[in-house]
């Protein structure tokens, strides 16, 4: 396939996504649902972009979303700005972070993957620490009524997952997205042909991150009552990872196809009797490492078929 | 007050050592993380409180039985998942998804079967009254426990070095496919080193009621954050490292509870970040590994 065919056929992908999930709203009434699946979505994109490009797989990936949530709620409870102005604090307070954590860059597989969620968990134990109660509410959580804006803010966050979406396929169809991927594969050779290893990760890592806190912040603006617990959630983290594991890694379909697959399975089965679906997710994860550890795709990709 | 702080952080330490020595086994065999290892202690603490609340079993006596279980349960266990999961391109990052999932199946089951409760065992079990140490009062039932640990930290000990197998376990540690090629059953030794490491969780599920107070089924995450920092802390890879990380752990654990208490949790977290980041090998580690 021509390169411009690829190109095409990707953001064409990504049209229908955000177009879908735009038409949904006005024929499908729980909104709240709805929003869910953009967030994850997004995350699982967002995701993407870091694992599927660097191979580093942030297990504390909710670190950045909780800091985007509480970045816009900070913002906005004490200095009452406009919301959107909030969410270019939760884009601000994301990168912050990812700037801070900038040197876990140096470990590698499980010490990252661990460390990052070491992290996500400090920065939870600092926002939800009763001492800074007048400061971040503390455990007791945060309300936001002022900004509530239910419509706004489902644009918002389809607007985000749109920006997202466009990035993942000029990742893809990029010279930048290919020299990512040869780092990933081999730093030693990739420095060798002349690739900058520090500034690709580095690139990548901050972009992954903006990308949770502005769902993070999103997050807020819709919800506008939450506390801490959920906004730092690990299994936003761990749900992110599953559905990017699922459908395949460093595609633009795969994790559509994994947040579109699972999170409908759980929306079915799952909100009633929890349990029965954390089992289910947790036997679907050991058997998908043992017997398709590349994902739903690598069904075509083992035969030579290229997926979008 | 600081001598107080010190001597219940060393008795808490011991007791960490068991919690992280598990882990640290199974990593330096096979190079993999069990995120399970948490969910399994969980386990061993929920035997411990059936045992007694149905047949009245002492926590000393169950322990025993736990063990026994608990060593044949992790022998299918590899067998069914190690092997396989080592020939992929990355084992060492699959593993955490993999466990990650055996985890999520074990809460689930857990939960289903048990609720979501917290379950306790009455602290008189191990013995009635404080006990004294350097002018620290401390109850029995945490000296105990420690002890119990102490003891299991030393078999294993003994194990990795006066025994036949132990010696083959230490060479599977050093290099997996050179103990392959001298005709080492790295299989055996690895399904062997499984089991005791899920015997571990087992004891220190066992006794975890007494330390940390209460078993509940979604336990384990925390409990697997912190027996990694007490590994890392220690030497990845290192089982006698786990003893000094859980020291370490333990005494700076009990100093922040004693003079900045709201703020304790933070501790595990940023110990764990501090020493991957100042020191990744470890205290008592080489430079082996390159980030």
């Amino acid at each position: 396939m021509h390169k411009r065919n690829r190109i095409i056929l990707d953001a064409g992908i990504a049209t229908a996504v955000v177009a879908l999930m735009g038409i949904m709203r006005g024929v499908y009434s729980n909104e709240l649902m709805l929003f869910n699946f953009i967030m994850f979505l997004t995350l699982s994109q967002g995701l993407n972009i870091i694992y599927g490009f660097t191979g580093y797989l942030p297990f504390g990936y909710v670190g950045f979303y909780g800091a985007g949530a509480y970045g816009f709620s900070l913002v906005v409870m004490h200095l009452h700005v406009p919301a959107m102005v909030g969410m270019v604090a939760a884009g601000a307070a994301a990168l912050v972070l990812g700037v801070i954590l900038l040197p876990l860059l140096r470990l590698s597989g499980a010490y990252f993957a661990i460390a990052s969620m070491a992290a996500a968990q400090a920065v939870y134990e600092i926002v939800a620490n009763p001492d800074l109660e007048s400061i971040t509410k503390g455990p007791y959580g945060v309300s936001l009524s002022d900004v509530f804006a239910p419509a706004t803010s489902y644009y918002v966050a389809l607007a985000i997952l749109a920006g997202t979406l466009l990035l993942v396929v000029w990742l893809r169809n990029s010279r930048f997205g290919m020299s990512l991927q040869a780092i990933r594969d081999d730093s030693v050779s990739a420095a060798m042909a002349g690739v900058s290893v520090v500034r690709g990760r580095t690139i990548a890592w901050l972009l992954s991150a903006l990308i949770a806190g502005l769902v993070g912040g999103v997050f807020a603006w819709h919800i506008s009552v939450f506390y801490p617990d959920t906004a730092f959630d690990l299994s936003v983290s761990i749900f992110s990872t599953v559905f990017l594991l699922f459908g395949g890694a460093t595609t633009l379909s795969g994790p559509l196809l994994g947040v579109f697959i699972l999170y409908g399975i759980y929306n079915i089965i799952g909100i009633a009797v929890p349990q029965y679906f954390q089992f289910t997710y947790g036997a679907l994860i050991v058997l998908l490492v043992l017997f398709l550890p590349n994902g739903l795709v690598s069904l075509l990709t083992n035969r030579g078929i290229r997926v979008p | 007050m600081l001598t107080g702080a010190i001597v219940a952080g060393v008795v808490f330490g011991l007791y960490y050592t068991l919690v992280g020595l598990g882990l640290n086994l199974v990593f330096g065999v096979m190079r993999i993380v069990n995120l399970a290892h948490g969910d399994f202690l969980m386990l061993g603490g929920i035997s411990a409180w059936f045992l007694f609340t149905s047949f009245g079993l002492n926590p000393f006596v169950s322990v025993g039985l736990v063990v026994v279980v608990f060593l044949l349960v992790g022998l299918p266990i590899y067998y069914l998942v190690v092997p396989r999961l080592l020939r992929s391109r990355d084992s060492e990052m699959l593993s955490l998804i993999l466990f990650f999932g055996i985890s999520q199946m074990i809460e689930a089951v857990t939960t289903i079967g048990l609720g979501a409760t917290e379950r306790s065992l009455p602290p008189r079990l191990l013995g009635v009254g404080p006990m004294v140490i350097l002018g620290t009062r401390l109850p029995k039932a945490w000296i105990f426990s420690a002890a119990a640990s102490a003891i299991a930290v030393l078999l294993v000990y003994l194990y990795l070095y006066r025994t036949r197998l132990g010696t083959l376990t230490r060479a599977v540690m050093v290099s997996r496919d050179e103990a392959l090629a001298t005709g080492i059953d790295v299989n055996f030794v690895s399904a062997v080193a499984f089991g005791i490491s899920l015997a571990l969780a087992g004891v220190a599920g066992v006794f975890a009621p007494f330390i940390l107070g209460s078993i509940t089924p979604n336990m384990g995450v925390a409990i697997n954050i912190t027996a990694f920092a007490v590994i890392v802390v220690g030497t990845l890879g290192n089982p006698l490292g786990t003893l000094l990380g859980g020291i370490i752990y333990g005494v700076s654990l009990m100093l922040m509870q004693t003079y900045l208490s709201s703020w304790a949790n933070l501790l595990p977290n940023l110990l764990l970040i501090a020493v991957l980041l100042i020191r990744p090998e470890g205290i008592l580690g080489r430079k082996t590994r390159r980030a």
